[in-house]
């Protein structure tokens, strides 16, 4: 698999990273190593196996549906950039 | 008689497949303890988790999995021992942490069906593709400022359960119809409250059209429908649109589309560039959910009859008709009360009664089954006074209404109004009597063949007795004299 210079303008898009056109060729060359490397997994032959999420036999761990936590407006606001009130603030965002 | 909508070349077909988000009712969040109460000042019920703080953890709540399930056992559906999480990657300032937690390729929940009924009888089956669990996003409000958007984050977190139907709908009616037995189970399961004013319930439409005998052609999305009379009047508006683009010459695009009530049409939500693109993957913050099939099988024994069930055991137990039936296990408060009056009484003048002159007086005054002004037993006692002849048909209308207004025993109103039934055969026979002797005319014109004047003698000697009479004693009296 090898990525082309739209492919990776799209992905930075997908991202919200902003990237500048003379970037593109070394983030491809990069990206491309990156899968690359990656790709040498193919190698392996895992027909018929069934994947392996973990190492150990350790399933979700759940919790009871008791309130625990909230109540801390100041502390979740405390890194907004711009908050007015009890409410943090973006520019404005309509559809 | 399938449903088409009439083109230029012809009937069209219409295909529909509802997405339904259901808010679970749980306590806490999907994935921290912060709470899931409605209401709430802004961002308080928020944690370091929902606001997405780095190195903060997901915590799966155990009740919602169960509520899930619940659902999925309602649905009769398929209930997957080993489900995952996966996160589903878009950027929107009310998700802080760019993605949702979500179940795409393993859901907890597989195939299960709902049985509809139209209202000509007609009994369908809508297939379940699945459910799945997911969190629930912030809110946004853009009327606060005039350059930004206020962002409160009570209800990012929130486990929803979004239930996907097969594209087995074909008119808007069916959809009308499947919205509202969904929310019946929902509501009788008590997994969510089923308001769709409120948000806890909103439906994602998708609808294509074809001509009869056709594979599907391509459908559009409409996002976020909030009632089911919008759902209904979206799918006619939507494939309106579609037959006239095809029948253009042109091609319906996939997209996702809004439907504007007030316009009472739908239009492009975003642009093809901004098209979706989730990149869904594991999320490696959860391992996956293995379930034991013994908690599943306890869950399905602590289930509430459900409505379907409780349709048929009411026909075979009660021997009413199915639509009356069907009318009682709407809400299962509704089938609560019934059953009450029912006990031990006449179970088919009990279900006239509560649902003829009881749903009328609920409508009148505004009130619901919950808050009704008759309680159950007060119904029922009045019935026993019919059943034990005390009062006839009619004058019960007059003590119901007096029950309404007084809140007063039938019992008490009886003996307060002195509208107990007359059964003295000396007294029937006598206003019997007298009628036929005040109207000897009307008596030979019926001798001569005018049989219809029954009735005016029957009614002649109720009014002389003021409504009292036993009105099976007074046809007994004037069949024998006439």
């Amino acid at each position: 698999m090898s990525l082309d210079p739209a492919t990776v303008r799209r992905i930075a898009r997908l991202a919200r990273i902003g990237i500048d056109e003379s970037d593109v060729p070394a983030l491809q060359g990069e990206l491309n190593g990156i899968l690359g490397w990656v790709e040498q997994l193919n190698e392996v032959d895992v027909e018929g196996v069934t994947p392996m999420v973990g190492t150990g036999h350790a399933a979700l761990r759940t919790r009871p549906d008791v309130v625990t936590d909230g109540n801390c407006r100041d502390a979740v606001l405390s890194n907004a950039p711009d908050a007015v009130g009890p409410f943090y603030t973006v520019p404005k965002v309509v559809e | 008689m399938t449903y088409t909508i009439e083109g230029r070349t012809g009937a069209w077909e219409i295909v529909v497949g509802l997405e339904v988000h259901a808010q679970v009712i749980s306590h806490s969040k999907l994935f921290s303890g912060a709470s899931a109460s409605y209401g709430g000042e802004p961002n308080t019920h928020v944690s370091l988790v929902d606001a997405g703080f780095p190195g903060m953890l997901p915590v799966l709540n155990q009740e919602c999995v169960a509520q899930a399930i619940r659902t999925g056992l309602g649905l009769r559906a398929r209930i997957n021992l080993e489900s995952r999480f996966d996160r589903k990657n878009y950027f929107y300032a009310d998700l802080p942490t760019g993605y949702q937690i979500s179940q795409f390729t393993h859901p907890i929940v597989g195939e299960g069906t709902v049985e509809i009924e139209l209202a000509d009888g007609t009994v369908r089956h809508i297939g379940i593709t699945r459910l799945h669990m997911e969190q629930d996003a912030g809110k946004s409000m853009h009327d606060q400022d005039p350059a930004r958007s206020f962002i409160d984050l009570n209800r990012a977190g929130v486990a929803l359960m979004e239930i996907v139907s097969e594209p087995d709908i074909r008119c808007p009616e069916e959809a009308g119809a499947y919205l509202r037995k969904l929310r019946q189970i929902l509501r009788y399961l008590g997994t969510c409250d089923g308001n769709m004013e409120e948000g806890s319930m909103r439906a994602d439409v998708n609808v294509s059209v074809r001509k009869a005998g056709e594979p599907f052609r391509t459908r559009c999305e409409i996002k976020n429908v909030n009632s089911i009379r919008y759902v209904m009047h979206a799918i006619e508006v939507e494939a309106t649109r579609q037959i006239e683009v095809w029948e253009d010459g042109g091609e319906v695009d996939q997209e996702t589309r809004l439907f504007d009530p007030s316009r009472n049409e739908t239009r492009s939500l975003r642009s093809k560039e901004d098209a979706h693109d989730y990149r869904y993957f594991p999320d490696p913050d959860l391992l996956p959910l293995v379930v034991e099939q013994a908690w599943v099988d306890e869950l399905e024994r602590a289930l509430p009859e459900l409505p379907d069930d409780k349709r048929d055991r009411f026909i075979k137990q009660y021997g009413i008709p199915r639509y009356d039936a069907s009318v009682l296990v709407a809400e299962q408060a509704i089938a609560d009360y019934y059953e009450e009056v029912a006990k031990g009484r006449d179970a088919r003048l009990a279900a006239n009664w509560v649902t003829g002159d009881l749903f009328g007086a609920l409508n009148r005054t505004g009130r619901t089954i919950t808050d009704s002004p008759i309680s159950a037993a007060a119904l029922g006692g009045m019935l026993d006074l019919v059943s034990d002849k005390t009062i006839n048909g009619k004058i019960a209308k007059e003590v119901f209404e007096d029950m309404l207004e007084t809140g007063d025993s039938a019992a008490a109103i009886v003996e307060r109004k002195g509208l107990k039934q007359v059964t003295d055969t000396g007294a029937i026979d006598a206003a019997v009597a007298d009628v036929m002797a005040r109207n000897a005319d009307k008596v030979e014109e019926y001798r001569g063949g005018k049989d219809r004047l029954f009735g005016f003698f029957v009614g002649q000697v109720m009014k002389a007795m003021a409504g009292k009479a036993n009105p099976a004693m007074v046809n007994e009296a004037l069949k024998k004299v006439l």
